[in-house]
């Protein structure tokens, strides 16, 4: 069995849209990658998201997780145990009034007993650094903090991928970096597969793999090198690169001779450095 | 019309276990027809200042002087002020209620008791303001526009009322770079238009480094900084040390001069980064 989301062929339509919000998307998330979705709003992003544990049944096509195809009714909770979602808002994704138990709530329903549960929870709260949190109630904590305990809430149902629809897009900088830091950890440290649905470049930047997505296809697809050094193309449908890539990009239109793909200010010091 | 700031502190539940200190003796001076940027994170006041502009927050004590009026007086109409102060709150996008926009528009300059002509001029030019055609759009409901759409509606309900000064919470929040960038050219445009003083909240140094004449920097309840982005990005380490980005540019010029190498430090667009570096390039005989 391929430990994998894999999306063939997958197109899929709202109710009473005319048109498709994705069209023939193929891809592979391979078990362990951290991959970040890019793309202008619109642009059918949240919806591959919901394609992937099975929240949305492609139109045409099929998605599979671990081989499970999520148009099977019966695989359903398997699939969502596997692959867990983190949502934009956390307010709307906390239902407790103490943190460990917003926490416990997914174990719980799944069934899993109360020892185990205890275990889950201190665990994932020390993954996400909110153990001393843990006794507080939720609406006394930053957005960034409430986002780590719906992260803290996924982690405690043992998935091994995370799905995340732009999950510090209503955090500020200092939130979203708390956020980002968890999220790079659970990869790197925990080894669960994230995929990353943002807008902040920044944040793409520290994936292994860029996903770029525009009226329902994916356009491009590569290293975060890979695809911030196609500047223009980037531009014309809308999105953001990182201040000093573009400023590579102009100074070599202007003849400098600098890597196309610089990506951080380190970088282009060392580039600029014998230029200047 | 000024808006000048005085000794403004502002406590909130005195005198209960849940005291806290929002503002602490803030001194800000707001001239006509500026454009200003406050930043600051969350938690560091901006949003209870903003709030006392307008007088929904009162001070616990300072001052709050507008157009020459303290608006904290006795006997001062505050419904007046609010006219002339027009606060965007974030996620506007949240109090459209009406069925229709042309009627959501329309509420505010309703209640003023305008007669309805003037009512459905003032939403024609709103709408128009924030870029979207009146008679297209104003028979829709708000609820069907995209998200950017439905915050350039709420925008322009603020707008209907003719406001002065324009203060706008967090605009850009949850946008793609897209509609970001929309919203920005519209307030810009709006401001050259309506010459109106424009006060923009964010925590973006370089969503408004470039747009904004002036920017005072919040920090636990106090201005700590305030001045031309120029001026205020000189203190980087400063900004730096509270957890407030400069933009990467400005980060970029400042580490080169580090180096040793010649570049002038207070650029804040990539376009004036890319000069900068092509005039130094050029000395050396590089480009």
């Amino acid at each position: 069995m391929a430990a994998e989301i894999l999306a063939e062929g997958v197109c899929y339509r709202y109710s009473q849209a005319p048109d498709m919000a994705l069209k023939d998307v193929d891809l592979r998330i391979r078990k362990g990658e951290f991959v970040a979705i890019i793309g202008p709003n619109g642009s059918g992003k949240s919806t591959l998201a919901k394609l992937f544990n099975g929240l949305f049944v492609p139109t045409k096509g099929k998605v599979t997780v671990d081989g499970l195809d999520t148009r099977d009714r019966d695989n359903v909770w398997k699939i969502r145990q596997k692959a867990g979602m983190v949502f934009q808002n956390p307010d709307n994704q906390i239902v407790a009034t103490v943190v460990e138990e917003d926490v416990a709530f997914g174990p719980e329903n799944l069934g899993v007993p109360p020892e185990e549960i205890r275990r889950r929870v201190d665990e994932a709260l020390e993954i996400v650094e909110l153990k001393d949190f843990a006794q507080k109630p939720p609406h006394l904590l930053s957005g960034g903090q409430k986002q780590r305990v719906a992260i803290a809430g996924i982690i405690a149902m043992r998935p091994d991928y995370i799905i995340m629809d732009e999950p510090t897009a209503m955090l500020d900088p200092v939130g979203r970096k708390e956020v980002i830091n968890t999220v790079k950890r659970l990869n790197r440290e925990e080894g669960k597969t994230i995929v990353l649905i943002t807008h902040f470049m920044e944040e793409a930047v520290e994936a292994d793999r860029v996903i770029v997505m525009s009226e329902g296809y994916v356009i491009m697809e590569g290293s975060p090198r890979e695809i911030f050094s196609k500047v223009d193309k980037l531009k014309a449908i809308g999105l953001d690169i990182p201040q000093v890539t573009e400023l590579a990009h102009r100074l070599r239109g202007r003849g400098l001779t600098i890597r196309n793909d610089v990506l951080t200010i380190d970088e282009m010091v060392e580039c600029l450095c014998p230029l200047l | 019309m000024p808006i000048i700031v005085k000794n403004l502190t502002h406590v909130y539940m005195p005198g209960t276990p849940f005291e806290s200190v929002a503002l602490r003796d803030v001194n800000w001076n707001v001239e006509d027809g500026e454009f200003w940027g406050l930043i600051g994170h969350t938690g560091s006041g901006k949003s209870t200042l903003i709030q006392h502009l307008n007088g929904l927050l009162k001070p616990t004590s300072g001052e709050v002087i507008i157009d020459g009026v303290n608006i904290n007086e006795r006997g001062v109409n505050l419904r007046e002020i609010r006219q002339k102060v027009g606060l965007v709150f974030q996620y506007p996008e949240h109090q459209l209620f009406e069925e229709t926009v042309e009627k959501d528009v329309a509420f505010g300059p309703k209640n003023l008791g305008l007669p309805e002509e003037e009512v459905t001029r003032r939403v024609r030019e709103a709408l128009e303001l924030v870029g979207l055609k009146y008679d297209e759009i104003k028979d829709r409901s708000p609820f069907e526009l995209s998200g950017g759409q439905m915050r350039r509606v709420a925008i322009a309900g603020v707008l209907a009322m003719k406001p002065k000064v324009l203060i706008l919470d967090e605009p850009t929040v949850g946008l793609d770079p897209r509609g970001r960038d929309e919203i920005l050219r519209q307030i810009v445009r709006l401001r050259e238009k309506q010459n109106m003083t424009v006060i923009l909240v964010s925590h973006s140094m370089e969503d408004i480094a470039k747009l904004v004449d002036k920017i005072a920097v919040m920090h636990k309840g106090r201005m700590v900084e305030s001045g031309t982005p120029r001026q205020v990005f000189k203190n980087y380490k400063a900004l730096a040390s509270i957890g407030l980005d400069i933009p990467q540019v400005t980060h970029l010029m400042i580490k080169l001069k580090e180096k040793g190498k010649n570049v002038a430090t207070d650029v804040l667009t990539v376009e004036e980064a890319e000069a900068e570096i092509l005039r130094a390039a050029r000395g050396k005989g590089h480009a």
